[in-house]
């Protein structure tokens, strides 16, 4: 048996975690051709690397079909009720920073809170005939928070990529998505609410809580954890 | 735990009893409009109810309860007056609580007359009372009617007004929108800066929100910055009206009290006293039931008079017996132009055969 150890396939997101883990003299590399999703692992032994969407990371904790894996505190919390049951956070890895925010068009000068967003959401239903739509991919976190809140008359639409744009081709209303800087945001002259951050994410590594592990997996999670430590 | 027979086989017996009532048994479909139930609930069902979807009908519900497929059915082509029960699968989403079904039999009893409401509400209540006779629960009572017509009365504009109205089911919401009418809660600075009209946007405006719906807010702003507070003392007798806690015969007193500094009450506290009297015609033991004013108002639901639930007296953590009350505005929404006074309740037989179980 061996340990398996998930990670963002592609991207910058897969060069920091490479990057973060040789720091700490484990190197992690690609093998093969550019397209071929296999990786090898030196420094330690039996560890396995496995080359995953970030998206998928979660759902492979969960099930325990591998030990650990890096991927946002966003997807964990958005694809897993009672992540905390499922997952367990072993180290921030400070980069992915990245927050889960609600945006308006800047324009709405009478829209700066949640509490403004509820009033102009009734309004805007009974102008409309329709509830405020809100694009995002979050959809779980956003509509948790947004109940929590208090916040009425919206409706979710569903937004893979581009959520920027949504406002501006008339699709949503508002937006709820991740930003890092606000430069997109600002320029599809959006503003961020100012008590509307749903989740400050960055890119973390989780320990399965359901993995199942042999003696001598548990040793080599020891001797993994002090390296990363 | 229950088997799912011994399940079906004591909603079958709850059904016959409702049918011997003159009850007519209806069987709603399992999948509903996605579109209905949205435009009901809003985005909260999505939380509550399996959504699924095809590609000809578009997103579809697994049914969450019978209670907005009956009252369809009915508005659709129902007698009147008309005594409906029915019994089955319902599906609810449990993310929070694994150790919660998601899916359970109901069986409910829904009465839609005009003639005498208090009639009407005791009888739904007094049946399934006697249904679940022996069983180690406490009801409890309450009338989300008083609490509207309290808001109705407040000194203050019909704007206000309509924000408390709309928030009644969210009591967090509810209490910061009374606290900061009446003046006692901070307006946040960007509200500040705009009614000192320091807010500009040079950005160009985008999206389907237009700039009159935007102007027309902050006119809005303006006008309720310029309206005087609501009097304190209204405040604290919402408060006082929302703590009211006690036995029927105390509630009532209470609330008659209550009604002295709230005359706009007065009708829906009426109310309450003509169905405690016809609880007592029915045999209700009214001088023990308790009467909760803010019962009712946590659960999404689309009760608007009458309100009660039958809890576990010995283990608190299993989900309400049976519930129900009255949804008279519901009638409205769905019955397009018309409307008639409607009240009902359900019952889960598998928690009863469990509480029997252990008992």
């Amino acid at each position: 048996m061996t340990i398996k150890l998930g990670v963002p396939s592609k991207g910058r997101l897969m060069e920091k975690t490479f990057q973060w883990f040789g720091a700490r003299g484990i190197t992690l590399q690609r093998t093969g051709s550019d397209r071929e999703y296999a990786g090898a692992v030196e420094g330690i032994d039996d560890v396995t690397l496995m080359l995953l969407s970030a998206g998928e990371i979660p759902r492979e904790l969960a099930a325990g079909r591998i030990h650990l894996g890096v991927t946002g505190t966003d997807l964990v919390q958005e694809k897993l009720a009672l992540w905390e049951q499922l997952v367990q956070p072993v180290e921030e890895l400070q980069f992915g920073h990245a927050d889960l925010i609600i945006a308006v068009p800047q324009a709405w000068i009478d829209v700066d809170t949640l509490d403004d967003l509820d009033a102009a959401a009734a309004a805007f239903r009974a102008h409309h005939g329709f509830r405020l739509r809100i694009a995002t991919k979050y959809h779980r976190l956003v509509r948790n928070f947004l109940r929590a809140a208090g916040v009425a008359d919206y409706a979710l639409v569903d937004s893979q990529g581009a959520t920027e744009g949504t406002v501006k081709n008339e699709t949503a209303e508002a937006i709820a998505d991740i930003t890092s800087s606000g430069e997109t945001l600002r320029a599809n002259h959006l503003k961020i609410l100012s008590d509307g951050m749903i989740l400050q994410s960055q890119a973390t590594l989780w320990r399965s809580r359901t993995a199942p592990m042999e003696d001598a997996d548990r040793v080599t999670m020891a001797k993994l954890t002090e390296l990363l430590a | 735990m229950p088997t799912r027979s011994e399940t079906l086989a004591r909603a079958a017996a709850l059904r016959a009893l409702f049918e011997a009532q003159g009850a007519v048994l209806v069987e709603p479909p399992i999948l509903q409009s996605a579109e209905t139930l949205l435009d009901l609930y809003g985005e909260d069902i999505r939380a509550r109810a399996y959504v699924t979807s095809d590609a000809l009908r578009g997103e579809q519900m697994l049914r969450p309860d019978f209670t907005v497929p009956v009252v369809q059915m009915h508005m659709l082509h129902g007698a009147e007056p008309a005594r409906y029960t029915y019994s089955g699968e319902v599906f609810r989403r449990q993310e929070l609580d694994p150790g919660r079904a998601n899916e359970y039999i109901q069986v409910g009893y829904e009465v839609f007359d005009r003639e005498d409401p208090a009639a009407a509400d005791a009888e739904v209540f007094a049946l399934i009372a006697d249904a679940l006779k022996g069983l180690p629960l406490r009801a409890i009572t309450g009338d989300i009617g008083v609490l509207m017509a309290a808001v109705e009365g407040l000194q203050t504009t019909a704007r206000r007004k309509q924000a408390l109205m709309r928030h009644i089911w969210r009591p967090r919401r509810f209490r910061a929108l009374l606290e900061r009418f009446a003046g006692r809660a901070p307006l946040p600075p960007s509200r500040v800066a705009l009614l000192a009209g320091e807010v500009t946007c040079s950005a160009p405006l985008i999206g389907v929100r237009s700039g009159a719906e935007v102007e027309a807010r902050v006119t809005a702003l303006k006008d309720d910055a310029a309206a005087p507070a609501i009097p304190a003392m209204q405040v604290d007798l919402i408060q006082a009206l929302l703590d009211v806690r006690e036995t029927m015969p105390h509630a009532l007193s209470r609330l008659r009290d209550l009604a002295v500094d709230m005359p706009a009450i007065a009708g829906a506290v009426n109310r309450v006293a003509a169905r405690e009297i016809a609880l007592k015609a029915r045999g209700v033991d009214t001088a023990n039931l308790l009467f909760e004013a803010s019962y009712g108002r946590t659960t999404m639901e689309y009760y608007d008079g009458f309100v009660f639930g039958f809890r576990s007296e010995t283990r608190a953590g299993l989900p309400t017996i049976a519930s129900g009350g009255r949804y008279d505005a519901l009638t409205r929404r769905l019955g397009q132009g018309r409307e008639i006074p409607a009240v009902g309740g359900v019952m889960r037989p598998g928690l009863m055969l469990e509480l029997e179980g252990a008992q």
